[in-house]
């Protein structure tokens, strides 16, 4: 380790004051303190700090990721194969959805970190850790056969106008990943929705089509998955959303170890479910008598409220903040896929709705907690006098 | 009588090397110092001049906008140095030790004492300075009597002082103090002990004591204050640390200004951390033996625990209300690979990305930061050591903006920065939440007063 320190601090040197590379310092910076947790002490405030920092609550996110991100390997060749009616092992399907995917995920890390480690150069502040997530996740909910410049444009779109317009990370109003998917959904419509893009090579070769299961009943088809292949995920969708129950171990990471907030899930939970319970009452259409309990399990219903919803800088901040957001995301999701047959997926649109409305939820909060006080204080007033 | 309080949410950080329960008197300093920084608020104006000769007792600087907050000798002796700063500010005010002239005071009867008697005493021995007004935590101002006074033993900070062992043998200077303090507010004093706590203040009179259940911060009065008395806009509350009750009652018995001092001294590299008798502004030097420690560079020295004291050189000294001093070592270490999550468990974590919660048994710290400072990402985790019904994150935001009308309507009047210490220690983007709220609580004693 010692032999290690001693190259990164020759290697320091012309990025350090008075260097050559002085004012790439930020860039340098970014690689260093992954090497090696910096050997900065505490010089205000308290004198002794937790072990925890925004890396290790960053990469934490991206362990939970990797099992749905696996499965969603799997099923890419999974899909591919049974639709080509290729004899394929295991690893066949694998290898074919490594082979798609990660260039997806090479291209948004390129792309999107570029683009970070340009602004903090420019502003001249560290190189912060958020786009680690963000930049996988963006692969990750995008059609599999999207082409590599609209994936690379969406970042684009999306690191520059959700997050650096406003101020970087920690400043965002939108999640940074479903703004990409946004951005691509109404930009590129024909890459991103219809029955030619979520299996692969679905678009190359003639044979093979898959309409993901909330198109099937938008267009008023039959869904010809069981609850069982809904819950494993052997169906056609987004690269990773289509496992809930890989999710649901990325979940329950998140919950043990305290990054993503349960309140957010659960209340998502709840609120998908009572709208979902209250159209099957109604059952006007395929949409609405879909069981409620298949609408928690198809889509990226299950994805989004775990990973994109529990987002802690576009969610709401306070406690109660968080019951009430996710619960409206939840609602507002099932309401968009009912209502609106353009849009079969509302997961997306609902989040990105939710983060718009989470800083008046929580002015809300704020303002309850705020007059309680001021009653007390009028209270001691009206005594005295 | 008292009443049981339960203070949920916070936790405790268990470290090692915390002072046994074993008292010894120090040895006597050469030197002696005041910090006019250990009072916050306060613009010094020298009283005397280098090469002066003082008493023990007798006013050594006041505050320029109220000369009636004095702040006086701990010792005999003579002026040898008035340490200035950048733009001459007074860093320290260093007293040689000689002689053995005091100030002394005559006392009335306390049986029949009026108010204003006892007011005008507390001034002019500068006991008043063991007093603080609460909202600001300033020295409390003598023109302007407080709706209660809150004295806390449940203390629960690292390292913190066991105030049931220091006044085990003053309880008689204690019940004096309490006795005086609860006559000039008309009304018994507000006393928090540990809910399992055995030693006997239940037996003190002029007191309502309250059994507090909680984790740290329970034992900072302002959680206190908030659940018993909550100060609201245009009140005041007095607070009070207990060892210095006592030594305002021990001016009331004798007459002489008594600035006594038990300092429980910890640390997990010092041998035998214990409890020392000495006295305010004493030399540090006299507390820990260097050669306990292997270089003192190594070695941080702090003027009270380690979440929310003041750094300070082996060289100095012991701050004013200070009864512990803390010595941990430095962490300007590298650490490779240190982010990723549950590895290296020996660094205390609250946050569950490590298993060092799971370990029990006492903590080694060091002074690393464990990571940079970054944008605020992570929300409700301030919650979780904050237990008022205040928004910590927000208020934080309000101080950082300066925004005044924010800052009162969301609590600034009923916290103080301690307050904010295990929020401090918890963030995961390392922000200075302490030092913001200091700032803002400085921009409200400025513009609002």
């Amino acid at each position: 380790m010692d032999f290690i320190r001693k190259q990164v601090d020759v290697l320091k040197k012309p990025f350090t004051k008075g260097g050559k590379l002085e004012k790439l310092y930020p860039a340098f910076n970014a690689f260093e303190t992954m090497l090696f947790v910096p050997d900065h002490t505490t010089s205000k405030g308290s004198h002794i700090r937790d072990g925890v920092d925004l890396k290790r609550t960053m990469i934490t996110v991206i362990i939970a990721l990797v099992p749905a991100l696996f499965y969603g390997m799997y099923n890419t060749g999974y899909q591919y194969f049974i639709q080509t009616n290729i004899e394929f092992t295991f690893l066949d399907a694998v290898l074919h959805g490594a082979y798609k995917i990660f260039p997806m995920i090479a291209v948004s890390y390129a792309v999107g970190l570029a683009i970070e480690f340009a602004f903090a150069v420019y502003r001249n502040h560290p190189v912060n850790e958020g786009y680690l997530v963000t930049g996988l996740l963006i692969p990750m909910i995008m059609p599999i056969d999207m082409p590599l410049w609209m994936l690379a444009i969406s970042v684009v779109f999306a690191v520059l106008i959700a997050k650096e317009a406003f101020g970087g990370t920690g400043m965002n109003i939108l999640n940074p990943a479903l703004t990409a998917r946004a951005f691509a959904f109404f930009a590129y419509p024909t890459f991103m929705s219809g029955d030619k893009v979520w299996v692969s090579e679905a678009t190359n070769v003639d044979g093979i089509s898959g309409e993901t299961i909330l198109g099937t009943l938008a267009a008023n088809g039959e869904v010809a998955y069981s609850s069982a292949s809904m819950f494993m995920g052997s169906i056609p969708g987004s690269v990773a959303e289509t496992s809930v129950f890989f999710v649901l171990i990325g979940a329950l990471l998140l919950i043990i170890t305290g990054v993503g907030s349960w309140r957010i899930m659960l209340s998502g939970v709840i609120g998908a479910s009572v709208v979902g319970i209250l159209f099957n009452l109604w059952g006007a259409n395929s949409l609405m008598s879909f069981e409620w309990y298949n609408h928690l399990l198809v889509g990226g219903f299950a994805f989004g409220i775990v990973f994109m919803a529990t987002d802690p800088v576009s969610a709401a901040q306070t406690t109660k903040g968080k019951w009430i957001y996710g619960f409206l995301v939840g609602v507002f999701c099932i309401l968009i896929r009912v209502f609106n047959p353009a849009y079969p997926e509302g997961v997306m649109l609902a989040i990105l709705l939710m983060n718009v409305f989470a800083p008046l939820i929580d002015h809300y909060v704020i303002e309850s907690n705020v007059s309680m006080r001021r009653k007390r204080w009028q209270g001691v007033k009206l005594n005295t006098t | 009588m008292s009443t049981d309080i339960s203070i949920s949410n916070g936790a405790n950080l268990n470290l090692k090397g915390l002072a046994s329960m074993d008292l010894e008197v120090a040895k006597k300093s050469l030197n002696y110092a005041l910090n006019p920084d250990d009072f916050f608020g306060l613009t010094p104006r020298m009283l005397v001049k280098e090469g002066d000769q003082v008493s023990l007792g007798q006013p050594i600087f006041h505050d320029k906008s109220d000369e009636s907050i004095k702040i006086a000798s701990p010792v005999s002796g003579k002026i040898i140095e008035i340490v200035r700063g950048a733009k001459r500010k007074i860093l320290n005010i260093v007293i040689k030790r000689e002689g053995d002239r005091i100030v002394n005071f005559k006392i009335p009867a306390l049986s029949n004492i009026g108010k204003d008697k006892i007011l005008e005493l507390l001034v002019e021995s500068c006991s008043l300075a063991f007093i603080r007004q609460r909202p600001y935590n300033i020295i409390a101002r003598p023109d302007r009597l407080p709706k209660s006074i809150f004295v806390s033993i449940h203390s629960t900070a690292p390292y913190a002082a066991d105030y049931a062992f220091i006044l085990k043998n003053r309880m008689d200077e204690f019940q004096t103090g309490v006795d005086v303090m609860s006559r000039l507010i008309d009304k018994p004093i507000n006393l928090s002990i540990p809910h399992n706590c055995e030693s006997d203040f239940t037996s003190l009179q002029n007191v309502d004591i309250y059994k507090i259940k909680g984790a740290h911060p329970s034992g900072n009065e302002s959680f206190q204050i908030n659940r018993i008395d909550p100060l609201n806009s245009g009140e005041i509350v007095w607070v009070i640390k207990p060892e210095d009750l006592a030594n305002i009652g021990s001016f009331f018995k004798t007459g002489i200004y008594n600035p006594k001092r038990t300092v429980a001294v910890s640390g997990d590299s010092l041998k035998y951390p214990k409890y020392f008798d000495t006295v305010i502004g004493s030399s540090i030097s006299t507390l820990v033996d260097s050669k306990q420690l292997s270089n003192s560079e190594d070695y941080r020295f702090i003027n009270g625990d380690p979440l929310s004291g003041t750094k300070v050189q082996y060289s100095d000294f012991l701050g004013f209300y200070n009864n512990t001093l803390s010595v941990i070592k430095e962490g300007n270490q590298f650490r490779m690979l240190g982010w990723l999550p549950f590895l290296y468990n020996s660094v205390p974590s609250f946050s569950k990305t490590s298993f060092s919660w799971l370990l029990g048994g006492e903590k080694k710290v060091n002074t690393n930061l464990n990571g940079e400072e970054r944008a605020i990402v992570v929300t409700g985790e301030m919650e979780k050591y904050f237990p008022m019904d205040i928004f910590p994150m927000q208020l934080i935001k309000a101080c950082m903006r300066g925004d005044i009308e924010k800052m009162e309507s969301l609590g600034i009047y009923e916290v103080v920065p301690e307050d904010f210490g295990l929020v401090d220690f918890s963030c995961t983007s390392k922000i200075e939440a302490q030092e913001i709220v200091k700032s803002g609580i400085q921009i409200m004693l400025k513009e609002v007063g």
